[in-house]
């Protein structure tokens, strides 16, 4: 904790610690270190399927921005231990990440990061670089890094409109960090293969967003029907995949009645077709 | 009892702290807040483009400061930090202006009385509701005092005449463009000249923004309301404005903030703030 000498001229409360950096975590390590995650005590034997693990995530650029989605499943081991989880998460105006992996420390630290880039934007006046929002949420991961070695493991799925490209960018991780922009379209989590072979089909470079997110949606879809760990769409109880656009416009998530309807379209596709569209072989 | 040399009363120490910070904030220039029929407006006439007067702290809370840069930037620092400690210990709807404004009474008030030199700041902590009538507008002098106001708060420099203006036009419910004209009047002195848009800092925080609704005007966006708001026959648009205000008062039960000496309740002369908004 800070003594007076530390803080502005005749201000007492420690809230007013000057850390000299930008950064909300490196605040937070000095002024209530407790509150931040992946700090505890080291855990004594590996946490396993215990906890609940969040699934598919995918993304892909579209003409002017960028989509994501994800499905709405946690599961622990064989049990779907939650059917509508929400694994997309605004972070600012113009980004968004989705989390695959345990879904409790990927969820504290999408909070955190949201704070960590809004708290640069109104200390600064400026926003972070699209690079620069990339770069700190790798070191977010790399920080969780002994807790993955026990089973906490995060990887996220990052994506931003980018003012200066005017195009939509992605970028990947590994447990280590990263971050590793992709090009096109990127999945993560248990159903990312299937989800990766059908973007690769469907994919459309500079297509509008309403196409990409179809073909994002047709991706879970495939990804839902070879990976048990994946939901699909919930037609009975009208849970329906969360999908994000970022465009100039800022961040867009879909409302459920849209989504609910492309989802319809979808699977009458897929009455006659259970395979979904056929990409053209030549 | 003979006294220690060099001995002043503490009277006498408040009364000079008192006079050397108003002499501080008399230097600078006014920035006025007001609620409009979406949210709240910020002005500020600030020659300096790099530093601002007027910052978003959180989801809904805003803050006006004038006078020293470098102490009112330190306390926009420590609120920021107070919002997203508390947004993030517990949840972002649990961050209130109320707590922010606390916060910076206690401080301003112990540097008051503890240290040397008081701070030459004045600032306002507004929070947008759902409503107009869960609007929050705090305004904080540098002795600590707290005010709760309505409708419109004027601070900095020529307090009084800025504020005299602006109670002279503001009235419940305008639009946004209005709002930045009774604004810009305000900060104007009578037969001068309105301040450069390229000097004007303007904000809102709008309530139908969803998130963040805090929000920047500058640029293309200001010139056309700064013109939007200017009507091309001033008497026209004056005179049922003129009648609309005469008619009204009885509705209009809690009056604007009144300039002059009864507010705000700055120690030592003023009356003893209870903190209890009366």
């Amino acid at each position: 904790m800070a003594s007076h000498r530390d803080l502005p001229a005749g201000l007492r409360d420690s809230i007013f610690l000057d850390t000299g950096s930008s950064s909300f975590t490196e605040f937070l390590t000095a002024y209530a270190p407790h509150l931040l995650p992946g700090r505890r005590e080291g855990i004594a034997t590996p946490i396993g399927d215990a906890i609940p693990h969040a699934t598919t995530i995918v993304a892909a650029t579209c003409a002017g921005g960028v989509v994501m989605a994800g499905d709405r499943r946690a599961t622990s081991g064989n049990m779907i231990s939650q059917r509508d989880v929400e694994k997309v998460y605004r972070t600012d105006d113009y980004s968004c990440m989705g989390i695959a992996g345990t879904a409790s420390t990927g969820i504290e630290m999408a909070r955190l990061y949201r704070v960590e880039l809004e708290h640069y934007e109104k200390r600064e006046g400026r926003t972070l670089s699209v690079e620069g929002k990339a770069n700190r949420l790798a070191t977010m991961i790399r920080e969780n890094l002994p807790n993955a070695m026990q089973g906490l493991v995060v990887v996220p799925l990052f994506a931003a409109y980018d003012p200066d490209r005017d195009a939509g960018r992605i970028f990947g991780y590994d447990v280590g960090g990263g971050p590793y922009e992709q090009q096109q379209f990127h999945a993560i989590g248990s159903g990312s293969i299937f989800a990766r072979g059908s973007l690769k089909k469907l994919y459309r470079e500079n297509a509008s967003p309403a196409d990409t997110v179809l073909a994002c949606l047709q991706a879970l879809y495939d990804a839902a029907d070879d990976d048990s760990a994946t939901g699909g769409p919930d037609v009975t109880r009208k849970i329906w995949p969360i999908v994000a656009t970022i465009t100039d416009e800022g961040f867009r998530r879909l409302p459920d009645d849209e989504v609910a309807e492309l989802v319809q379209g979808m699977l009458e596709g897929r009455m006659t077709d259970p395979d979904g569209p056929v990409a053209p072989l030549r | 009892m003979s006294m220690p040399f060099g001995y002043v009363p503490a009277e006498q120490q408040m009364r000079d702290k008192a006079d050397y910070a108003r002499k501080g904030i008399a230097r600078g220039r006014s920035s006025v807040v007001l609620q409009y029929e979406h949210g709240i407006l910020f002005v500020a006439h600030n020659a300096s483009r790099a530093l601002h007067k007027i910052s978003e702290i959180y989801d809904r809370i805003g803050f006006a400061a004038v006078g020293r840069y470098n102490e009112f930037e330190a306390l926009r620092l420590g609120g920021i930090r107070y919002a997203d400690i508390n947004g993030y210990t517990y949840d972002r709807g649990d961050v209130t202006a109320r707590g922010l404004a606390n916060l910076y009474a206690q401080n301003l008030g112990m540097i008051f009385t503890d240290s040397i030199k008081p701070y030459e700041v004045e600032l306002v902590v507004a929070e947008v509701g759902e409503t107009s009538d869960a609007d929050q507008l705090y305004r904080l002098t540098f002795d600590g005092s707290v005010t709760d106001e309505h409708g419109a708060v004027a601070l900095g420099g020529q307090v009084d005449a800025v504020a005299g203006r602006l109670k002279e036009h503001y009235r419940e419910g305008l639009s946004l463009a209005e709002a930045l004209r009774v604004g810009v009047t305000a900060l104007t002195e009578p037969d001068g000249e309105r301040p450069p848009t390229s000097q004007l800092e303007v904000a809102v925080l709008d309530r139908n923004r969803p998130h963040r609704k805090f929000l920047r005007l500058t640029g293309a966006r200001l010139e056309r309301l700064l013109a939007e708001g200017t009507p091309a026959a001033p008497e026209a648009a004056e005179a049922p404005e003129a009648q609309e205000r005469q008619a009204e008062p009885p509705a209009q039960a809690a009056p604007p903030p009144a300039p002059g000496p009864d507010v705000p309740p700055t120690a030592p002369e003023g009356d003893i703030d209870t903190g209890s908004g009366g």
